[in-house]
């Protein structure tokens, strides 16, 4: 080709849309008079034209699912918090279920003093209530960390949480009378009494009285 | 695209993975097809393609978030290809497939009971062709025509994904349109 290098350069310069107005004028005059370079120019639009027309092809199925799989294992916490966010509900219940543990936990823990129901008619000594001999108590008796002595007569129930009991031959309780030692009975204890309470909250709750 | 990719980012930062996901969702069929055309081979597009994404989620922490997205990633990809290609050997598999082509393996190529109508095969031909001639070019040369003529990216994405001054990406763009003119002239 006899024809300046620059005319070659002023076609790529076209083609990378970089070129001067002047330059594109004078490729423009140069290709109408020059036959070799107007194929030249052809053949490089036809190239890229070529390229270009590669059918555009998609990234294969599962493509993404196996970048997944091979990545570097992920924090343990943020794992943890998806999953939190995605079941909200058993969050919640854990959560829930989680409290009212750590709350009986303390109860039990805390209730170290010795407390019983208050009624009329009752000895107090030391650590032992005492339902005294020929006296009728109308009511529930409970008592936390001390004994109970029933002489008497007890017209309803009778609890004894974490003490003993002691039942005389002339004593007489017309109700239930159980005796909550272990950490399991007096969840369970725990529980009755909180469903108790719930669904008859009407009804006069357990008057404590501590020293 | 780069706001969103930049909210995902910032999730993969602070460890989710999930968020990676949406990430390479937005840019696989990019990354895929630059892959292809570089190596020329479905299967070791895809293998070095995946490595590309696995390779970002790796180095994010070194990823600059006032820098696109995009131009990184197709940065590690380019470079993962040009790798590839300077420790390829040629082989050919009977099962491998023929390059420009999809699912077409050279067992099709012995004897084909269906045949494919007239103007597909011409197409397929012409395809697997261009592909040839573009998968023969010097991998310098095959980066730039590859991201400007497929990809569509400018010759300034193109310099930094390179990380080659304009000047050169000029020269090599010229240099492969050059080559390819030859080359596919009597097609």
């Amino acid at each position: 080709m006899s024809c300046p290098e620059k005319y070659i350069a002023y076609m790529h310069d076209f083609l990378d849309e970089d070129i001067s107005d002047e330059s594109e004028q004078e490729l423009r005059e140069h290709l109408q008079t020059c036959p070799a370079c107007e194929q030249h120019f052809k053949e490089l639009k036809k190239a890229i034209a070529f390229v270009q027309s590669t059918a555009h092809i998609k990234a294969p199925d599962h493509f993404t699912a196996g970048i997944m799989a091979n990545l570097p294992k992920e924090n343990k916490k943020i794992e943890v918090n998806r999953w939190l966010k995605n079941h909200p509900f058993l969050s919640a219940a854990s959560l829930f279920l989680l409290l009212m543990a750590g709350s009986l936990f303390t109860s039990w823990n805390q209730d170290e003093q010795f407390s019983f129901s208050k009624q009329p008619n009752l000895i107090v000594e030391n650590d032992t209530v005492i339902v005294p001999e020929g006296e009728v108590v109308t009511g529930d008796i409970v008592v936390r960390n001390g004994k109970l002595q029933i002489e008497g007569e007890v017209q309803g129930d009778v609890t004894v949480i974490n003490g003993e009991k002691y039942l005389a031959s002339a004593g007489n309780v017309t109700g239930e009378i159980s005796e909550v030692d272990e950490l399991f009975e007096w969840i369970w204890y725990q529980i009755k009494t909180v469903t108790k309470k719930t669904f008859n909250i009407n009804e006069d709750s357990e008057q404590s009285l501590q020293y | 695209m780069e706001t969103i990719v930049i909210s995902r980012i910032k999730q993969v930062l602070k460890g989710d993975q999930n968020a990676y996901g949406e990430i390479v969702e937005l840019y696989k069929d990019k990354i895929f097809q630059l892959c292809f055309r570089m190596l020329g081979n479905r299967h070791e597009a895809e293998d070095v393609a995946q490595e590309a994404f696995i390779r970002a989620y790796i180095n994010i922490h070194g990823f600059n978030q006032n820098k696109k997205f995009s131009s990184w990633i197709y940065r590690i990809a380019t470079n993962l290809c040009i790798d590839r290609i300077r420790k390829k050997k040629p082989d050919y598999f009977l099962d491998a497939e023929v390059p420009g082509t999809e699912g077409l393996t050279m067992y099709s190529q012995i004897a084909s009971e269906t045949d494919l109508p007239e103007d597909k095969l011409v197409r397929l031909e012409l395809q697997e062709n261009v592909q040839r001639e573009i998968s023969k070019l010097p991998e310098k040369y095959r980066a730039v025509i590859v991201l400007k003529y497929i990809e569509e990216l400018s010759l300034n994405e193109i310099s930094e994904i390179l990380d080659l001054p304009l000047g050169t990406v000029k020269t090599r763009m010229h240099r492969g349109r050059e080559t390819l003119r030859q080359r596919l002239k009597n097609l």
